[in-house]
């Protein structure tokens, strides 16, 4: 190379940073995010065209958008508003607890970890469900530690609730967003009373069965919870409730070992 | 970043793709943009646009077009149809006036050296500003940009050979007016 076209070359210059999210919002694939309120403070929750990519506490927006833009390569704007579809299932999610049909963008998830957290997503608010159990309906039985990974790993937590999936010996566990902590935060706020549910388990009971109904469940499901006292029949393990005649419950799926 | 794998990731999913196409050429078509309309403000809208009305076009193309295309040279054959059309705005309306001739600030005022090299680099730009605009193109799109031959080719509509050598005699003017007035 010449003097000249050397001299050329140093002509070159970086675009300015404007252009990139300049371009995105113009062309409507620039994502967004607003804040929401949750038992953990304000939630910065991030979505793309295809559904919400990423939530996560911050103490600023610039905080955010720096992480956002780390993590998914791309920047991230503020909006006022998401679009009324998503803005009625964000609301859903994070008020009702119910993660419902909120449409979530997962690119970067593999196929195992998205099992993990739509079999999250279907465990209602308020109750909570072992690791064993979400790799058990997923079809990866035994697969305990990676069900616990991926859901460490969540993108989305709150509307993708990996905080409804505990250990099998009845503590709550590790908790991703914050402190582990916030995970006994978010489940109380839920009305899941932590202390009594740790308590049972403290004592090995792993499930709850109805001497009328001779159905049996988790502790946490909300048929279980409707038992009353005259009625209650603890149990350790399933096998224990199949000889006693007990079924699993159809919505809470405690299957027979 | 390899272009024609990018092309296909685009044609692929433009959502996903885009971004990438945004981020791989986004400076070589400002820097090339500044040194064609002299004007910062006008490199940064011109780049701006030139990516929106690439979208708008890769978003109504068959995968199979998408695939073939030569990215950066399809994307300058936009971006040089609006320097081009600024050109002659501001030849209509002069009085605006033409910041980017000048050469970026030097963000951090160093030691000599630094504002001797931003008088040269000054003084080049002038020169540079008076070839004709299909040489000037050619030499932009080769040197600043940094593109290949035949995609300086593409951007222009214009034909390798005559491309080259209009890269090739807008270096001798430059360096020839150089000369005459270093």
């Amino acid at each position: 190379m010449n003097e000249l076209t050397a001299r050329l070359v140093a002509l070159r210059e970086p675009a300015p940073a404007s252009i990139l999210p300049g371009v995105l919002d113009r062309t409507g694939l620039a994502d967004h995010f607003v804040t929401r309120a949750s038992p953990l403070g304000p939630l910065f929750v991030a979505y793309s065209r295809r559904g919400v990519t990423l939530v996560d506490l911050a103490l600023t927006a610039e905080a955010f958008t720096r992480r956002y833009e780390a993590l998914l390569g791309r920047p991230v704007l503020p909006a006022a508003e998401p679009p009324a579809r998503l803005a009625a299932a964000l609301e859903r999610a994070l008020v009702a607890g119910r993660t419902g049909r909120v449409p979530l963008d997962l690119a970067g998830v593999g196929p195992f970890q998205e099992a993990v957290l739509r079999k999250a997503a279907e465990i209602p608010p308020g109750e909570v469900r072992p690791y064993g159990w979400v790799a058990r309906e997923i079809g990866h039985p035994g697969s305990d530690r990676a069900v616990g990974n991926a859901l460490a790993t969540n993108p989305v937590p709150l509307v993708v609730p990996c905080h409804r999936v505990v250990r099998a010996d009845g503590r709550v566990g590790r908790y991703s967003l914050g402190t582990d902590a916030n995970k006994r935060v978010l489940l109380a706020a839920e009305g899941l009373d932590v202390e009594a549910h740790e308590r049972l388990a403290a004592r090995g009971v792993r499930y709850l069965g109805s001497a009328t109904t001779r159905i049996y469940c988790h502790p946490s499901c909300r048929h279980a919870r409707r038992i009353t006292e005259r009625h209650l029949v603890e149990f350790r393990d399933p096998g224990a409730a199949v000889r006693v005649g007990y079924r699993p419950c159809r919505d809470c799926r405690p299957q027979a070992a | 970043m390899d272009m024609s794998r990018l092309a296909a990731a685009i044609a692929e999913d433009l959502d996903v793709g885009f971004p990438r196409l945004v981020r791989a050429l986004q400076d070589g078509v400002f820097a090339g943009a500044l040194r064609l309309t002299g004007s910062r403000a006008d490199a940064e809208e011109i780049t701006q646009e030139a990516f929106v009305r690439a979208h708008r076009a890769l978003a109504g193309y068959p995968p199979d077009r998408v695939r073939d295309l030569q990215l950066r040279g399809w994307v300058w054959t936009i971006a040089l149809n609006l320097c081009r059309n600024r050109a002659r705005t501001r030849r209509r309306h002069p009085e605006e006036p033409l910041d980017g001739w000048a050469v970026a600030p030097d963000p951090a005022p160093g030691p000599e050296q630094e504002a001797l090299a931003g008088a040269e680099r000054e003084h080049l730009v002038r020169h540079l500003a008076r070839l004709p605009w299909p040489v000037r193109a050619a030499v932009v799109l080769r040197h600043v940009a940094g593109l290949p031959y035949a995609e300086v080719a593409i951007a222009l509509g214009r034909p390798i050979g005559t491309v080259k050598s209009d890269v090739h005699r807008g270096l001798q003017a430059l360096r020839r007016s150089l000369e005459e007035e270093p």
